[in-house]
């Protein structure tokens, strides 16, 4: 399968802050590519160095085959770019905006066109074409963003947190339009924090604190990094419990998840056995204990933790 | 296979529609410039006419009364009060119901026909130093005036054929006759005026985009730097030419100043002038934040550097160096120049081509910086973000 994007040892500080550090991926074409992290740790720096707006302090990538640091204008014309912020012209209409669009990527009239009503039919605005865009609902706005950006039919999309702040239909609806975008064979850059979304995804990322710490397939994701059984406590006063079972030395992990708890330990009937015991002794009440399959959210806290713990004894022990 | 520039026509279409859909900058560029015109037009008149005058007559003979007249019959002074005792013009003087006053001494007839040098006491309200200066000069051609009539009346009634005078002069006035400060005084408001109105109108036009968003998706697309910043220029550039247009159109009926010199010199002028302007205005609207902080910084850059600073009311000339300094860096100074030369003067481009030479190089500096400034803004960080542990 060709690559689309590859990325190699990009960095990029900012005075003494290196907003991203030595980060090397490749994107298959095609594919639904996620880009995942907190915020801050690095994704949107990355993206505008990707996307050709700013220039890498270190490292290289090309995107769509065209070099970053060497092409930058034939970098933007080959890929479509959409942010968290809903970014066309409020006080244009509908059509204008497409045809404003359409024609900054040098699009013909003709061209745009014949391609309008497939736009409108993507957004699902079709006799809303002279409305102004500041009236539309935010779903609706969010999917003629889409339609702009890749309106050029580009080989490469970028959708920077995409859906935030869109009810749950409309994020559905979208990410139907990301799958449909994807088996076309356009790849699909996104970033999100929703990590239910993240499970869209052929190909993952997790970047934290400016470096790649977790890579691959969702799948792939969870059975590499959570490799010890994950228990679902659901129990009477939940942070009380996250409380005691922290200090147990046998509790590989904890973290609360609304009002159940995700517990990590080294052998299932063993820990099951321990937690009913602890549990009992405190007067909480267990009122049910089962094992899961680890959600990328798990994989996400219990890679993040791991980093961070990383970082903490190695700075205590120089 | 595109011709270079073509990304230009969607920005420029995209700026009319804007423009169009917001229709306060319209009025803004349109009917602002002309409202001011006609406000400042009337109000700001320098010339000192119909002064009212207050007589107090001691002497009441037909020499006094006579020489009352020669100031009655001008149209510098209305003679608006006859006091009886010149104890009353503190009185009227304090109270601004006269600015003038001329009081005759008793004797002044007897005095004149005798020969005697009789003095007349003029007393003028010095508060408004400007037009109690001009009222003097007046009243001094005046009493000359009338002095020289008496003397040659008196060498007349002798039957003496009097000698020529030993120096005459013969003064003309050229460009302006009448020595209407109108005419000196348009020029300078339409300088003023543009000026204003432009940056401040464009000030909004960058920074309105980063405000919304707009900029990000415009800096991923191929779009340069340099064609957003024309592109967004030249719909400004039109409609304040029409705004310049309308002010010429208002100062032609209102107070009459026709375009003396070439119109083509006058439409060259006004472009350069006006782009220099709206490029400032691009230029602070890319080094802002903010639609607020843009207008601010227009308003301060534009408004008194204008006004004092053009030679628009104060002649720079008689400033000190350090301020004349600053006024060589005042676009509409130049563009006052040449716009006295040619709207009021007639003169030829060898007048005012130093003046045009600094405006192109004004338009060209200010749109280069905006455009610089246009790329270096992607390179700032994406936000100050803080991470935390969670």
């Amino acid at each position: 399968m060709s690559v689309s994007i590859d990325v190699r040892g990009l960095g990029k500080r900012f005075g003494a802050f290196t907003a991203v550090d030595d980060v090397s991926f490749t994107v298959r074409r095609g594919d639904i590519f996620g880009f995942l992290g907190a915020n801050g740790a690095g994704k949107s720096t990355t993206i505008r160095m990707l996307c050709g707006l700013l220039a890498p302090t270190a490292g290289t990538a090309s995107v769509a085959g065209h070099d970053i640091r060497r092409e930058p204008d034939k970098v933007k014309a080959s890929i479509g770019y959409m942010s968290q912020r809903f970014s066309l012209y409020e006080d244009l209409t509908v059509e204008e905006n497409i045809s404003f669009f359409g024609s900054v990527y040098g699009l013909a009239r003709k061209t745009i066109r014949s391609r309008m009503p497939w736009v409108l039919d993507l957004a699902g605005l079709r006799d809303r074409e002279r409305s102004l865009t500041r009236t539309l609902a935010v779903g609706w706005k969010q999917r003629l963003a889409l339609g702009c950006a890749i309106l050029h039919e580009p080989a490469i999309v970028f959708l920077d947190e995409p859906t935030g702040g869109v009810d749950p239909i409309s994020r559905r609806k979208f990410w139907d339009l990301i799958n449909t975008l994807s088996e076309r064979g356009v790849t699909v850059f996104v970033t999100t924090h929703y990590l239910d979304e993240a499970e869209y995804c052929n190909d993952i990322r997790l970047i934290h604190a400016g470096r790649i710490v977790a890579g691959g397939s969702p799948r792939e994701l969870k059975e590499r990094v959570i490799r010890h059984p994950l228990l679902e406590v659901e129990c009477s006063r939940p942070v009380e419990a996250l409380e005691i079972l922290q200090r147990e030395p046998w509790v590989l992990e904890t973290s609360i998840f609304g009002t159940t708890l995700h517990v990590s330990v080294a052998d299932e009937a063993e820990g099951r056995a321990r937690i009913a015991r602890i549990l009992k002794q405190r007067s909480l009440s267990l009122i049910r204990l089962d094992r899961i399959t680890p959600s990328l959210e798990d994989v996400f806290i219990h890679t993040i933790e791991e980093q961070t713990g990383a970082r903490r004894s190695g700075e205590a022990r120089p | 296979m595109k011709r270079p520039g073509h990304r230009l026509r969607p920005i420029i279409i995209k700026e009319f529609r804007q423009i169009r859909r917001d229709p306060r900058s319209l009025i803004f560029l349109l009917v602002i410039p002309a409202f001011l015109l006609l406000l400042y037009g009337y109000a700001l008149n320098f010339d000192v006419k119909h002064l009212p005058l207050a007589v107090c007559d001691l002497d009441g003979t037909s020499a006094s009364r006579e020489f009352i007249g020669t100031f009655e019959h001008t149209e510098y002074f209305n003679l608006k009060l006859r006091l009886d005792s010149p104890r009353a013009i503190d009185r009227s003087l304090g109270r601004e119901d006269v600015r003038i006053a001329l009081v005759i001494p008793r004797g002044f007839g007897e005095d004149l026909a005798a020969g005697r040098e009789p003095e007349a006491q003029v007393i003028v309200d010095g508060s408004n130093a400007q037009s109690a200066s001009t009222a003097l000069g007046y009243i001094g051609a005046i009493v000359q005036e009338e002095s020289v009539r008496l003397f040659a009346q008196r060498l007349d009634d002798r039957g003496l054929r009097g000698p020529a005078f030993p120096l005459r002069t013969d003064v003309r006035v050229w460009y302006n006759p009448e020595l209407r400060s109108i005419k000196f005084l348009v020029p300078g408001l339409m300088a003023f005026i543009l000026m204003v109105i432009v940056v401040v109108s464009t000030s909004f036009s960058v920074v309105r985009e980063k405000e919304q968003g707009t900029m990000e998706q415009i800096a991923v697309s191929p779009v340069r730097p340099s064609e957003l910043i024309i592109g967004k220029t030249i719909p400004y550039i039109l409609i304040s030419l029409v705004s310049a247009h309308l002010v010429l159109f208002l100062s032609f009926i209102l107070f009459g100043i026709s375009i003396k010199g070439n119109y083509l010199f006058l439409l060259l002028t006004m472009v350069l002038f006006l782009t220099g302007g709206l490029g400032q205005g691009v230029l602070i609207s890319t080094v802002t934040k903010t639609q607020q902080v843009a207008f601010m910084i227009s308003i301060l850059t534009t408004f008194l550097p204008t006004f004092i600073l053009s030679g628009f009311i104060f002649p720079i000339r008689n400033m000190p160096w350090v301020i004349q300094a600053f006024s060589y860096l005042v676009p509409a100074k130049y563009f006052l120049s040449a716009l006295r030369g040619i709207l009021i003067k007639g003169s030829g481009l060898s007048a005012f081509g130093p003046d045009l030479l600094f405006l192109a190089a004004f338009a060209v500096l200010a749109l280069a910086l905006s455009i610089a400034n246009v790329r270096k803004t992607d390179e700032e960080r994406p936000r100050a973000r803080r991470w935390r542990p969670r």
